[in-house]
């Protein structure tokens, strides 16, 4: 186990390294330029090279990436250039935002799913079973932002029962877990919950189906096991692939979305990404892109040492 | 396989409970403050020189600070003119038309308790002109030294009067000195030294106290700073001692929320999270007024044009094309587009405004005779003429470019146009506004869609005039070139009596809209919608507002 965890925990930093090439590239090789959000049109060209100049963006762009590497590697994603923050205490707040909407996604989206997905599996064939599969093909179909929009106007609008924007009656710098701030929760994360709930519930069905049809279910009952009993044969086989399946799920929830927090102007990395790539921020953009990725890449190695320690097959 | 009913039913029981979950919330809201939902995405930039374009000057500038010359923002009816803000006077210099006195009204006070007087103005100039100051701002100088092009330097004559310098004669310096807004240098010196000292380098300490004062920021205006959560809100509260008696504000409070979706901030509105939203979407105009609240709409001094390119080969080389297309747009039409959220524009200034002048050529709705001019540039139905516009799908001020260029390109098709539409991404257009249309950014289009405003007559006109402003200098994207026009712009920025410099400026304007190197089509109307309970406010023909005057009731 600790030899796989060593050899995953090395594969780590080529990708990483490949991760902020790509990001660092990607940025540079997109068109507008970068101090668009401090210099107007009609700057002068004095002026325009004179910022260029003190932001750095006159070197070359391998000496632009050398010295952000550096900086990165310690922590420091540089100011933000449409603000004159820090990055890493931009990205930080707003990953601690996020990280809280994708939990509350994840919860919400993990446990319908596994609800909808075993009661489609146990009903198979039944009109229970195609509801659940209607449920679940509409949670993958149905687009974020209209269904976002769609909740606002029900649950915020026409039934005023839940707030439609923001992170609470302040901001989310007073969150508190009390109803005064949790009902700012509940729709964005229904609605980021609905595309993990849908394959979650697919992948559980047919992870159900395919167990309950094995013969060592029907030799359990044979010996004797309460449904209940089973069940829990049934839940130790899924989990596995139910796990992978919401990690993976949780690493995509975690990028933040950039539509739903837009919507909800919740203030997460969706909504950051969403502003530096309007301003052109490249260091706020890059160092957002960056610690996303790392987020991906760290989950994907928790889940597969997670997967490992249920299922030793796996090491081998 | 066999799985007992009980099972069943317990299972399908949990599914149903988790599926079907009780919400019932109350929600308890602050009282006594006006809650703004504001278009930007992020709260403009708090520290004096805000960003994110006239939003920026309009939320985070004016309420907090001020500037020696401000607009008069008094009127719904009147154009918006330059008035004494923190000076009180100002004259050129008889001699030196390069030299001017401001002199300055005594008596005010910063939000921190400090003086203002003529070293908070030299201090306020050296953040964004003087490179060696300790406080010179980088990040500041793009949106201020920009709209203050010919501005040099400041110098203190005595406590209440400074003198400044300008490259060259500019009559327009005191329209320009709205846009330098006044931070305390008391208060950012007391920041400075709060520095950890560990902080060694004073440029990194500089910056780091420029980033404090942002969050904690002082400046003359009627508002000072109460609360600042960066992305998230910005709180401002009444100054009771501001300089001016009679617009001490009548709030207490003013949330500023920034919330860049039309849709969020429609629904924050409906739901009463918000009093006040910026931009409502056109076609939620409707709902919101049933739903009695008031929407708010006054013409601004803002264009929705398309430029045209005269590089060689361009179709807008031919004087009757243009004015043609000028005449082929259905303005009234396109006002009903917008749910009456535009209103049409005939030149860069409306007429009234002290800029307007009295073109010759009308532009209106004509298509007889848009059809008759390109009868006679040799264009019909049976032979249009190919162009071709570069545009955005969206942009600050774009309003709604794609359905309103759709119109443009039906409408001018009456007119024997064959337009095809260029359709980028916002800031890469603005991007491309000012590398000109020879440029291979263009892709070969003949006019662009960059919207503009037009507050003071540099922005207005003369970037576009003067040949001198052709690509990379500044936004003639079309390289219109015309002696004739580079000598009124010389004529209106040496004239340095206001009422004299105005007649320039209309001279300009009037033969700017006979020759027509732009397709005037809108004028944006600075929408917004808010509660019933929201009073006082008098929208100007500015983009600017003076909330002051507003109160809840």
């Amino acid at each position: 186990m600790l030899v796989y965890l060593i050899r995953r925990l090395l594969y780590v930093v080529p990708i990483a390294l490949a991760v902020s090439v790509v990001c660092f590239s990607l940025v540079h090789i997109a068109p507008g330029d970068p101090l668009v959000s401090i210099l107007p049109p009609d700057a002068s060209l004095q002026l325009v090279e004179q910022m260029r100049k003190s932001y750095g963006f006159d070197q070359p762009i391998p000496v632009q990436f050398g010295i952000w590497l550096g900086k990165a590697i310690q922590g420091d994603f540089g100011t933000s250039i449409a603000t004159s923050r820090p990055v890493s205490q931009e990205i930080y707040k707003a990953v601690g935002n996020t990280l809280m909407l994708a939990m509350a996604a994840t919860l919400i989206g993990f446990t319908l799913g596994c609800f909808f997905g075993f009661v489609a599996g146990y009903f198979r064939d039944t009109w229970i079973d195609r509801v659940a599969v209607t449920v679940s093909i509409l949670g993958v179909s149905v687009p974020h932002y209209w269904l976002g929009m769609v909740l606002v106007i029900v649950f915020a609008v026409l039934l005023p029962w839940l707030p439609p924007t923001g992170a609470g009656p302040g901001s989310s710098a007073d969150w508190a877990w009390d109803w005064a701030h949790m009902q700012y929760l509940i729709l964005p994360a229904v609605t980021m919950s609905v595309i993990p709930m849908g394959i979650v519930t697919r992948t559980v069905r047919a992870l159900v189906g395919d167990i309950l049809s094995q013969e060592f279910v029907d030799a359990l009952r044979a010996k004797g096991l309460t449904d209940w009993g089973v069940f829990q044969h049934v839940v130790k086989n899924a989990a596995p692939t139910a796990l992978t399946v919401i990690g993976l799920q949780l690493g995509y929830l975690l990028g933040g979305s950039i539509l739903i927090e837009t919507v909800f102007s919740w203030p997460g990395t969706g909504s950051l990404l969403n502003a530096a790539i309007f301003q052109r921020d490249l260091p706020l953009l890059q160092g957002t892109i960056l610690v996303l990725a790392m987020f991906f890449v760290v989950l994907n190695l928790l889940v597969d040492v997670a997967q490992t320690a249920i299922d030793p097959r796996i090491r081998r | 396989m066999t799985i007992s009913k009980n099972f069943r039913r317990a299972l399908l029981g949990a599914a149903i409970a988790v599926a079907l979950p009780g919400l019932v919330p109350e929600m308890a809201w602050a009282q006594g403050t006006l809650r703004i939902a504001m278009t930007a995405a992020d709260i403009p930039r708090t520290l004096g020189q805000p960003d994110q374009g006239f939003e920026g000057n309009r939320f985070t500038g004016i309420p907090m600070y001020d500037g020696l010359t401000q607009w008069d923002l008094s009127s719904a009816d009147k154009a918006s003119v330059v008035i004494p803000g923190l000076a009180t006077e100002w004259a050129v210099d008889a001699t030196d038309k390069t030299k001017w006195t401001f002199k300055l009204r005594p008596g005010v006070k910063f939000h921190d308790g400090s003086t203002f007087n003529a070293d908070a103005v030299v201090w306020n100039v050296e953040k964004v002109l003087n490179q060696n100051a300790l406080h010179f701002d980088a990040s500041q100088v793009g949106v201020t030294a920009s709209r203050m092009p010919t501005l040099r330097t400041a110098r203190k004559i005595d406590d209440m009067t400074v003198e400044m310098t300008t490259a060259q004669p500019d009559s327009f310096l005191p329209i320009n000195l709205t846009n330098l807004f006044m931070a305390s240098p008391a208060h950012w010196q007391k920041l400075f030294e709060a520095v950890p000292a560990s902080v060694s380098d004073p440029k990194q300490r500089a910056a780091q106290a420029w980033t404090a004062f942002a969050a904690n920021a002082s400046g003359t205006g009627p508002f000072k700073m109460d609360r600042f959560v960066p992305r998230e809100r910005l709180e401002v509260v009444k100054f009771p001692d501001y300089w001016d008696k009679p617009k001490v504000a009548k709030l207490d409070r003013i949330v500023m929320i920034p919330m860049p979706e039309a849709s969020a901030r429609t629904a924050a509105l409906l739901s009463g999270q918000v009093d006040w939203i910026e931009a409502p979407a056109p076609d939620a105009v409707a709902q919101i007024k049933s739903r009695g609240f008031q929407i708010s709409a006054n013409a601004q001094p803002h264009v929705w044009p398309w430029q045209f390119s005269f590089a060689e080969g361009s179709p807008w080389l031919d004087k009757r094309v243009r004015q043609a297309a000028n005449l082929c747009v259905d303005r009234e039409g396109m006002k009903q587009l917008l749910a009456g959220l535009m209103e049409p524009a005939v030149g860069t200034v409306a007429p009234g405004h002290p800029w307007w002048g009295n073109p010759s050529f009308q532009i209106k709705y004509d298509p007889a005779a848009a059809k008759k001019l390109m009868a006679e540039a040799g264009y019909s139905a049976a032979k249009p003429i190919k162009v071709k516009t570069q545009t955005s799908a969206s942009g600050s001020g774009q309003m709604m470019p794609l359905p309103m260029n759709e119109f443009i390109q039906q409408s001018l098709k009456e007119c024997f146009f064959d337009v095809e539409l260029d359709v980028i991404e916002w800031n890469t257009l603005f991007t491309n506004w000012r590398k000109g249309s020879k440029d291979d950014s263009a892709r070969g289009s003949h006019a662009i869609n960059v919207t503009y405003a037009a507050m003071d007559p540099f922005f207005a006109m003369v970037r576009f005039l003067d040949s001198k402003a052709a690509p990379p200098v500044s936004n003639n994207w079309g390289y219109f070139n015309m002696p004739e026009f580079d000598a009124l712009v010389a004529t209106a920025r040496s004239t340095f009596d206001a009422g004299e410099r105005d007649k320039a400026l209309a001279k300009l304007h009037a033969r700017s809209v006979e020759e027509a190197p732009f397709l005037w089509v809108a004028h944006d109307v600075g929408p917004r919608a808010m509660a019933p309970k929201v009073k006082g406010l008098v929208q100007p023909k500015s983009w600017f507002i003076d909330l002051t005057t507003v109160y809840i009731q």
